[in-house]
């Protein structure tokens, strides 16, 4: 690691202001800036230790919702008896990322920040546009197998490796923040970005921005939902296509459909349009496929992750079907 | 405070790379050290204060060797800041028991030839303390999964794997009682 000047923040606004240091970084749990700092792909002038701050609370909100303190832990939240009953995908989806021991420590917070894990961002001998701008992307013509296939662009196809953020994005979870003019909050749908000419910014935070909780509105689609993570070994290993589903029925036919996807791009991968078009149509395996194959257009492989669209196509299916037989008639 | 530490603690308030003397409870001990911002726990432990027991594997949380308990929960000690960590109970395998006596969980891995080479041992045995101290591992998948961030060289985890279960089903029968 270099070395770094180190302060404990004493309060949000403490925070904001040390954060608005272009070469300050924000450390909570630390499970993914201690590792980046050890293979120097960050490199901070100083780090604010946020961890001091009454953050950590699990909370009802007014709406019967529910808010999550940005310093809640990743375990703490999944074992939550109210998150793991009312938002069972939400919980699934927690569980399923990291070992017991990172989710034990790292924060919900910092689940939003984590970066990229494209083995070419953390190796520092080669060109990386996210790690260091206009200098190329060598996973485009690289390995690429756990690559982005939709939403890519000629910078950049790495992908956002949370699980959380994916049943977030389902779930339609704001992000609330404050920032050097104030409060406010963001969709979750909004936090993250997609690349483009950019693909050193992950999200649409701007400097001096500290995440402080999380909302999940009342609606958990508890009875019916399902996270369902595909990936190269049964645990602790990142997704290489991932699906957050949920389905509510009326009269056999849809009444609404949330379909997030994980490991196929910048940002989870959700499309309210292409869930709209379905709503009163019947809940078939039919047209769970056209509505994966609506999700999917326009994704494209690079070669070794050509294989993520029929993948994500097929575990678009299966989840669905998976959280309509979980439905309480 | 006295004037001296209070000196050091506004120090630390305006951001230092200085290194500065914490202070950390380990095994119900407190130890005072003087270190630099960027020393890990594990780092802390084994270099500064010879607590050798939690040993060093990939230094990226992968490995799960460095594992210890902070506040009865396992973590990957590589990942801690060690300045970060000045008001936990941090607890290393050396605080788990002592060949006197022994913990459960170490009588049990002895019980069922838990080991080869033994280095992942440690963190093993904190990953399980820590797993029945949040009374989870209900089922032989869970426990399976919650202890997969304890990699295993020698590839003992059969016997692992029945060792963290014999202790887990005493506990949750002592839950019962």
């Amino acid at each position: 690691m270099n070395d770094f000047s180190y302060k404990k923040a004493d309060s949000v606004d403490t925070a904001v202001k040390a954060s608005q240091n272009r070469t300050s970084k924000i450390i909570a749990g630390g499970t993914n800036l201690v590792d980046l700092m050890k293979y120097r792909v960050e490199n901070p002038s100083e780090i604010i230790d946020i961890t001091k701050l009454a953050l950590e609370t699990i909370s009802q909100t007014d709406d019967g919702g529910i808010r999550l303190g940005a310093l809640a832990t990743n375990a703490d939240t999944a074992y939550h008896a109210q998150v793991a009953h009312n938002y069972p995908m939400l919980a699934q989806a927690i569980l399923s990322g990291a070992s017991a021991q990172l989710r034990n420590k790292a924060t919900d917070g910092g689940n939003l920040m984590q970066r990229t894990r494209c083995y070419y961002f953390y190796d520092t001998t080669t060109p990386c546009n996210k790690r260091e701008p206009g200098s190329g992307c060598s996973a485009i013509n690289g390995f690429n197998r756990i690559h982005a296939i939709l939403g890519t662009s000629e910078q950049c196809i790495a992908t956002h490796p949370s699980d959380m953020c994916v049943a977030l994005a389902a779930l339609d979870a704001k992000v609330n923040i404050t920032g050097p003019s104030g409060d406010r909050s963001m969709s979750i749908l909004d936090f993250h970005r997609l690349p483009g000419d950019k693909p050193e910014k992950d999200n649409n935070l701007n400097l001096g921005d500290v995440v402080t909780s999380i909302d999940l509105p009342a609606k958990g689609f508890k009875s019916h939902s399902a996270y369902l993570k595909i990936r190269d070994r049964e645990s602790y290993a990142f997704a290489l296509v991932s699906v957050a589903a949920a389905i509510e029925i009326e009269n056999e036919s849809i009444k609404e459909i949330r379909v997030a996807l994980g490991g196929v791009a910048h940002k989870p991968w959700r499309k309210v349009e292409v869930e709209q078009k379905y709503i009163g149509k019947s809940a078939t395996e039919e047209n769970f496929l056209a509505l994966a194959e609506d999700l999917l257009a326009g994704a494209k492989g690079f070669g070794d992750n050509d294989f993520k669209i029929v993948l994500a196509k097929r575990a678009i299916v299966r989840a669905l079907l998976t959280a309509k037989s979980k439905t309480v008639k | 405070m006295n004037s001296e530490l209070a000196q050091k603690k506004s120090e630390i308030d305006i951001g230092s790379t200085q290194s500065r003397e914490i202070v950390l409870t380990i095994n119900s001990e407190e130890h005072t050290l003087n270190i630099a911002p960027y020393t890990t726990l594990l780092d802390a432990l084994r270099d500064h204060l010879g607590l050798t027991g939690t040993k060093k594997g990939c230094d990226h949380g992968q490995c799960g060797a460095c594992t210890v308990l902070i506040d009865g929960k396992n973590v990957n000690s590589c990942l801690c800041l060690a300045v970060m960590h000045e008001d936990c109970e941090i607890k290393t395998i050396e605080g788990v028991g002592t060949p006197d006596n022994l913990h459960p969980m170490q009588e049990s891995f002895i019980k069922h030839d838990a080991y080869q080479c033994g280095y992942c041992t440690p963190g093993q045995i904190c990953s399980a303390i820590g797993m029945i101290n949040r009374g989870v591992g209900n089922s032989p998948d869970e426990i399976k999964d919650l202890m997969s961030g304890n990699l295993c060289r020698c590839g003992a985890y059969t016997n692992i794997y029945k060792a963290v279960v014999e202790v887990k089903e005493q506990s949750s029968l002592k839950n019962q009682l």
